[in-house]
């Protein structure tokens, strides 16, 4: 993309890995924020519909939730491994926990489709006639309405997110298998020894630690998303 | 500041301009993640936009000429419409984008003395969305129901139901929103990397300073706006009722939501504005800015107050009385950094060699209009007075003090501050003057007429108006055409500058920050060498030496 080969050589070959990484922390701030507006959503939701809030809650399937915390929660562990590896020199290790943590991202994406599936089948989405009909005929109060309003769209943002993140960590595992010193360009000359001696790509250590920042994120979401929505 | 590298004649680089890189003509453009060429980019994408606003704008003043509606221009609905695409148009495509994306991308990366900013590609990607994300707003009329006519708010519950192309309109806003988070995020980066060496915190130029604060509001207020977004556009697809009162919602909710970005959007508006103006004011009057570190924290104060005031634009809604007052409170503190800003300027004038100049003009024009909109905004914040003055020409007139006679000013003045630097001509001075003050008069008559009509009562948005405020009608229209020929006086001035105008010398205000020490326009990389700074900005002693020794 950069028409000025020279002005751009020498900023990849001094790449800031610093300032990536500030820039990553400033990405995380607007990502807190996004969700943080659906927080004050909810916040205010919940204290108009206590009980309608609480019966939705009930309602849903807790096994599933708690499976999918455990499968988040571990695969935050398998990414920090995966950084720790690559910094020690063991890429095939650190491909090995970064090809785990993308298969626990898609094991939790299934259950999500299970989950929302069998909502859909009894008709409970917005719009969806176990919304507006129990089966005898009652009409759902507004309360349980927005529950539902706000569980598919919390759950279904966060989804959207696990999937940008596998996207971001299958593009790392790309990058991990190109060969580092290909094309003369991609290391920086200044890299230290430690780099070179390992064979080590050190843009592919700070590319893996920012999207592992950017998964350590979306799992810290999930663990305020799952008690809110199937706990309390 | 100045005195290090000056860049010497004898081998001089290709500038920025001249540079032959891997794409040839219009690919050399859109393709280049050269900061010089983005900022020059987004200027001229921004200022066809903003003439798209000015005419949008002519049209709505005409048909206010009109009393009797069964002969005028249009139907109220186009006047919806046309009222939604000119608020949509100045505030998302013009006025947020404004400085920060045109001068402050051409000089942040200058002013620090670096070689470009810390993610070339990021901002040339911040571009691109900017753009597709103008499209989606201007496809969002010619497709699905009609023009949007919900106003630049899109208030809920009428957004989530009139027929009209919202969702478009909506998803639009959302894309410029990621292109407003990115560049804030690249901005903030840059200056805590790629300062200088020797430029400390407190030695970068104040409009730094200024970008530096917008961009944090940017990363930190722009989402919420996102998420607002993303919910309307959800409520008009997926039938999911957060904000519709059928459904359930709360439409009140929208409005918070919608003003905790929108308030703190106002203040990405005006700082840069604040910025540039505290540059020029040192360089025209040969005096180093009064109270430095007083603009540099009161920048921060507004930053920090102007992102917890967004009630007041709710004083009616039947929100608490706890949180009317507070807001209220909140609204008044704002004013006393603003204040202690416009202060400083003075005190800078006062007893300095001035050298009037269009620049100068434009930036002392902005103190005037400027001090107008911000008091009559504290007048807003009182609570008993802005019952009486809520949803009337007063709030039209006043937004527009601060963000035309504001902003747009500021954004004026930069452009004829730094001219010179960006395309290496002189423009005519006395048209460039005469430009500002036929714009200075139009915008007077048309603006100070609305806070008079607004406050006899004449509310905002309506099509019609009664016998009673005809007159000021009149008189805001005629002011309306002496401001836009104002307004074409200086785009012509200036880019007939480009053809005609005399070759600007390398310093030609005698500035003391680093973008005046590059000789002649900047060569790619900005800087042959580095510069070290070993001197706060704005040190313009006429005996520098003898003064330290």
């Amino acid at each position: 993309m950069s028409s000025h080969a020279s002005s751009h050589d020498a900023h990849e070959i001094h790449s800031d890995f610093e300032g990536a990484k500030i820039a990553m922390w400033l990405f995380l701030f607007t990502e807190l924020l996004l969700f943080g507006g659906l927080f004050i959503v909810y916040a205010v939701y919940r204290s108009k519909f206590p009980a309608e809030f609480a019966a939705g809650s009930f309602a849903l399937d807790r096994v599933l939730g708690v499976i999918n915390t455990a499968v988040l929660l571990t695969s935050s562990l398998t990414v920090v491994l995966g950084i720790e590896a690559l910094q020690r020199g063991k890429t095939l290790l650190a491909k090995w926990m970064v090809g785990l943590t993308v298969i626990a991202a898609g094991i939790f994406m299934v259950n999500k489709y299970f989950e929302w599936s069998h909502k859909f089948h009894l008709g409970l989405y917005p719009g969806g006639d176990g919304m507006l009909n129990l089966p005898e005929g009652m009409l759902r109060s507004g309360g349980e309405i927005m529950f539902y309003n706000l569980y598919y769209f919390m759950t279904g943002l966060h989804g959207v997110h696990v999937l940008v993140g596998m996207g971001l960590l299958i593009g790392v595992l790309y990058f991990m298998n190109k060969r580092p010193y290909k094309r003369g360009v991609t290391v920086a000359d200044d890299a230290s020894d430690e780099f070179k001696l390992a064979n080590l790509n050190p843009r592919n250590v700070s590319k893996l630690e920012n999207v592992g920042l950017y998964w350590h994120l979306v799992d810290v979401i999930w663990i305020f998303l799952f008690p809110l929505i199937y706990l309390i | 500041m100045a005195s290090h590298a000056m860049t010497g004649a004898s081998h001089r680089e290709p500038n920025y301009l001249e540079y032959k890189g891997k794409h040839t003509g219009i690919l050399a453009w859109i393709l280049s993640t050269d900061h010089k060429r983005i900022g020059i980019m987004y200027l001229v994408v921004l200022t066809a936009f903003f003439l798209l606003g000015v005419t949008l704008g002519f049209f709505m003043r005409l048909e206010q000429l009109y009393l009797d509606k069964s002969v005028s221009l249009m139907t109220a609905a186009t006047y919806n419409a046309i009222f939604t695409l000119h608020g949509v148009t100045m505030i998302f495509l013009v006025v947020v984008p404004g400085i920060p994306a045109t001068l402050g991308n051409f000089m942040l990366p200058l002013m620090l003395g670096a070689k470009d900013v810390s993610f070339p590609r990021l901002n040339l990607l911040s571009w691109w969305l900017y753009v597709v994300g103008a499209l989606i707003i201007f496809a969002s009329l010619f497709s699905g129901g009609g023009l949007p006519d919900a106003g630049w708010t899109f208030y809920a519950p009428y957004s989530v139901r009139t027929a009209t192309n919202i969702p478009l309109a909506v998803f639009g806003v959302f894309i410029l929103g990621f292109s407003s988070i990115l560049t804030g995020l690249n901005f903030v980066t840059t200056m805590h990397r790629m300062r200088a060496p020797g430029m400390s915190w407190f030695r970068m130029p104040l409009f730094c300073w200024s970008l530096y604060a917008t961009g944090w509001i940017q990363v930190l207020a722009t989402p919420i706006l996102g998420i607002t977004m993303l919910l309307v556009f959800a409520e008009r697809l997926l039938n999911i009722g957060i904000f519709d009162p059928s459904l359930g919602g709360d439409p009140i909710l929208y409005q918070h939501l919608f003003w905790i970005y929108s308030h703190p959007a106002v203040y990405i508006m005006i700082l840069p504005g604040m910025g540039v103006i505290s540059e020029i004011l040192p360089t025209f009057s040969r005096r180093t800015i009064f109270g430095y570190k007083a603009i540099t924290y009161s920048t921060l104060a507004i930053a920090l107050a102007g992102s917890l005031v967004w009630g007041h634009h709710m004083f009616t809604t039947g929100q608490s009385w706890y949180a009317n007052f507070v807001f209220s409170l909140l609204t008044f503190l704002v004013g006393i950094p603003t204040a202690i800003k416009v202060f400083n300027w003075v005190a800078t004038l006062y007893k300095g060699s001035i050298r009037i100049e269009a620049p100068l003009l434009y930036a002392v024009g902005f103190i005037f209009l400027f001090s107008i909109g911000g008091f009559t905004g504290i007048m807003l914040g009182i609570l008993n007075v802005d019952i009486h003055l809520h949803d009337t020409y007063f709030v039209v007139a006043h937004f527009h003090y601060v963000v035309f006679g504001g902003t747009m000013m500021a954004l004026f003045a930069g452009i004829h501050y730094w001219w010179p630097k960006m395309t290496g001509k002189m423009y005519n001075k006395k048209w460039a003057i005469s430009g500002w003050a036929v714009m200075f008069i139009g915008f007077n008559l048309l603006y100070f007429t609305m806070f008079i009509m607004g406050y006899e009562g004449m509310p905002r948005r309506y099509y019609g108006h009664l016998e009673q405020f005809h007159q000021a009608h009149r008189i805001a229209t005629y002011g309306s055409w002496v401001l836009i020929t104002g307004i074409l006086m200086m785009v012509a001035t200036l880019i007939s500058s480009l053809r005609n105008g005399e070759p600007a010398a390398d310093n030609p205000w005698g500035g003391s920050t680093l973008e005046w020490s590059i000789a002649g326009l900047p060569p790619l990389l900005n800087f042959d060498e580095i510069p070290e700074v070993t001197e706060d900005p704005y040190t313009y002693n006429p005996e520098p030496e003898v003064a330290h020794e």
